[in-house]
């Protein structure tokens, strides 16, 4: 089975001369359908920019990426726009989600850019709202809910689409403990239902729930390890 | 993604800031209600001065004794007087096939008293033509006979003016006024023409040719001529014509010692239309530059919006939204700005059309709504798609570093 993520030597260099700086030398690194992957790193460790390259959000300086069998290194940006809107559900830091727009809205816009009818993209996102326990909220705006109703908003969206990949960049960073625990409560259950789920993190009690922990340095892979279940 | 949905973003995002966009759309809304209401208050300046004008006739030809050369005009060998044969010989359907009538008139400027009220004004001593060739319907009484010409009665008729300095409520008709110590029977009024601020057609007071010449005036030449031209088209011809005429019967060698000059109605109306036009479009033209500025209101806020929504434009990008729909989505809410402004903006000058501005009731000029609409939503489009590609073209990663 072709794996949802295929990294072959990916680096990546930014500027240029005196100011060049290796942020990754060489990742090689494939995440299997369902698997649960967490990715760790110190800060400076070049997380944030494989987590970049991985959502199609930027290009490898060079390395080749498939995701879901797709090669992403020769896709212009109206073909990653697309590959982004249909593989990949984003889950940020800071929930990201758009400002003065109903939770249901917010859950909605991946299916408004692929052009699903409004009577349908309404009925999924109020299932997927539903999944992460927020069917009473729907019509609260974003700055009506707690952090961790916004960020389970933002599973919502994530998920609204029906992704080949959740990619979430330190989810639980800010969040309290109570906060957190729902969140990374979600993302188990998620993972229970087969879906693949890639998270950054540098908490070692987040990187925990993961079935396997892949760690950082200095822009290669130092260690790769499963957790026991 | 439809054009529907990505117009209810748009609406959203100006919803969003309703001070910030209702000040902007005041920037469109003040330049095209200025530029339709001083395109219809040029207009409507252009309709009266017509009107007045038209009220006079618009197919008479005034010919006047003497030149714009003056007396001095060493050139000129005769200077004949005008006179009623000039009148009689301009009537002839094979030289002059465009001239209906001519009538001669003569003015006396006298006082004309009745019963302690007396009044300044010139009395016209003309032919009965007069009435037809100067547009003056006769409102109570009867107008002047041929009769009444051809012996030399004391009749008159007055203009409303005269008739209120002189008369007030009481009815004119019959009653005797003195004018210039001649006494007059008023037979007939003139119904009210109204005054068109720079003349009153009202102050008029017309007696027989004969009677004003033999008690007022003496029997000199002739003040003008009233040619009547068969339309206002054929007013030009019939110019020509009399021209000609009189060319002939005055011993005209050239332009230079020309002793008489010919006032042509159609041809003042036109010139007086040239005139305000060219205003009218100075108007407009300073209105537009106020529309203009009001485009660069919207450049100005969308960038800020832009700017402000960098953040947003990373996460929909993040989501999947195309160049495509970003671009359509600011490039919409610039529109709507537009539209909406120029909407207004249009309800606004129709209301304010309909007041009378410096005695100018404006006159809405159709194509100026049109043109002042089209133009703002244009300049929606034209000032709205910088900003709006330069949000479309914003990398996702960066515009999601944007705090």
């Amino acid at each position: 089975m072709t794996p949802v993520i295929d990294l072959q030597s990916i680096t990546k260099v930014y500027g240029a001369g005196d100011t060049e700086v290796q942020a990754l030398r060489g990742i090689d690194l494939s995440i299997a359908r369902g698997d649960y992957v967490a990715i760790m790193g110190a800060s400076g460790s070049g997380k944030s920019t494989l987590m970049n390259i991985v959502g199609a959000l930027d290009a490898a300086t060079s390395g080749h990426y498939a995701l879901d069998g797709i090669d992403i290194d020769d896709l212009d940006e109206s073909a990653l726009s697309i590959v982004r809107n249909r593989k990949i559900g984003f889950i940020f830091q800071s929930f990201n989600l758009i400002p003065r727009t109903s939770a249901l809205s917010n859950v909605e816009l991946p299916l408004v850019y692929r052009g699903v009818r409004r009577r349908e993209r309404r009925a999924r996102a109020i299932t997927a709202l539903e999944s992460v326990g927020l069917g009473d909220r729907m019509h609260h705006m974003p700055n009506e809910l707690s952090g961790g109703q916004q960020q389970r908003v933002a599973v919502a969206r994530a998920l609204v689409a029906e992704p080949s990949l959740l990619l979430a960049d330190e989810p639980t960073g800010n969040l309290d403990s109570r906060s957190t625990a729902d969140v990374l409560d979600l993302m188990g259950r998620l993972h229970d239902q087969g879906r693949t789920i890639v998270m950054i993190t540098h908490e070692d009690d987040v990187a925990a729930q993961a079935g396997r922990v892949v760690t950082l340095v200095d822009g290669q892979i130092s260690e790769d390890r499963r957790n026991r279940p | 993604m439809n054009v529907l949905e990505t117009i209810r973003i748009g609406l959203q995002g100006i919803a969003a800031n309703k001070l910030r966009s209702g000040l902007t759309m005041l920037g469109i809304l003040i330049g095209v209600a200025s530029v339709i209401v001083l395109m219809a208050i040029g207009n409507g300046a252009s309709v009266a001065v017509t009107a007045s004008i038209e009220s006079l006739g618009t197919n008479t030809l005034t010919v006047r004794h003497g030149t714009f050369g003056g007396e001095n005009d060493t050139t000129r060998t005769q200077f004949k007087d005008l006179t009623v044969d000039d009148a009689v010989a301009l009537v002839d359907p094979v030289l002059a096939p465009d001239v209906v009538s001519a009538t001669p008139v003569v003015t006396a400027a006298t006082t004309c008293t009745f019963e302690g009220a007396s009044y300044s004004t010139s009395v016209t001593g003309t032919w009965p033509s007069y009435f037809e060739a100067s547009n003056s319907p006769i409102g109570t009484g009867t107008p002047l006979t041929a009769d009444d010409v051809l012996n030399s009665r004391r009749s008159i008729v007055l203009g409303q003016t005269v008739i209120s300095e002189l008369f007030g409520d009481t009815d004119p008709l019959d009653r005797t006024v003195t004018c210039g110590g001649v006494p007059f029977i008023v037979v007939g009024t003139i119904e009210e023409k109204g005054s068109s601020g720079f003349l009153d057609a009202d102050d008029v007071a017309i007696a027989p040719l004969s009677t004003v010449q033999s008690k007022l005036t003496g029997y000199g030449s002739l003040d003008s001529i009233l040619v009547q031209a068969s339309s206002s088209e054929a007013s030009t011809a019939a110019e020509s014509e009399v021209t000609s005429i009189l060319d002939q019967r005055h011993g005209t060698t050239s332009e230079d010692n020309r002793d008489f000059q010919i006032l042509n109605q159609a041809a003042l109306i036109s010139t007086v239309q040239d005139t305000i036009g060219i205003f009218t479009v100075l108007l407009g033209a300073v209105a537009a530059i106020s529309l203009l500025v009001g485009g660069i209101g919207i450049t100005n806020i969308m960038l800020v919006t832009v700017t402000e929504r960098t953040r947003e434009i990373g996460i929909r990008k993040a989501i999947g939204a195309r160049k495509s729909a970003i671009l359509t989505q600011f490039l919409i809410e610039a529109m709507v700005l537009s539209v909406i402004g120029g909407g207004l903006g249009v309800l606004l000058a129709l209301l304010a059309t309909r007041i009378t501005i410096a005695d100018v009731t404006p006159v809405i000029v159709p194509s100026s709504v049109i043109g002042a609409f089209v133009v703002s939503v244009s300049i929606g489009l034209f000032f709205g798609s910088y900003p709006a590609n330069r949000a479309a073209s914003l990398r996702p990663i960066e515009a999601l570093r944007h705090e």
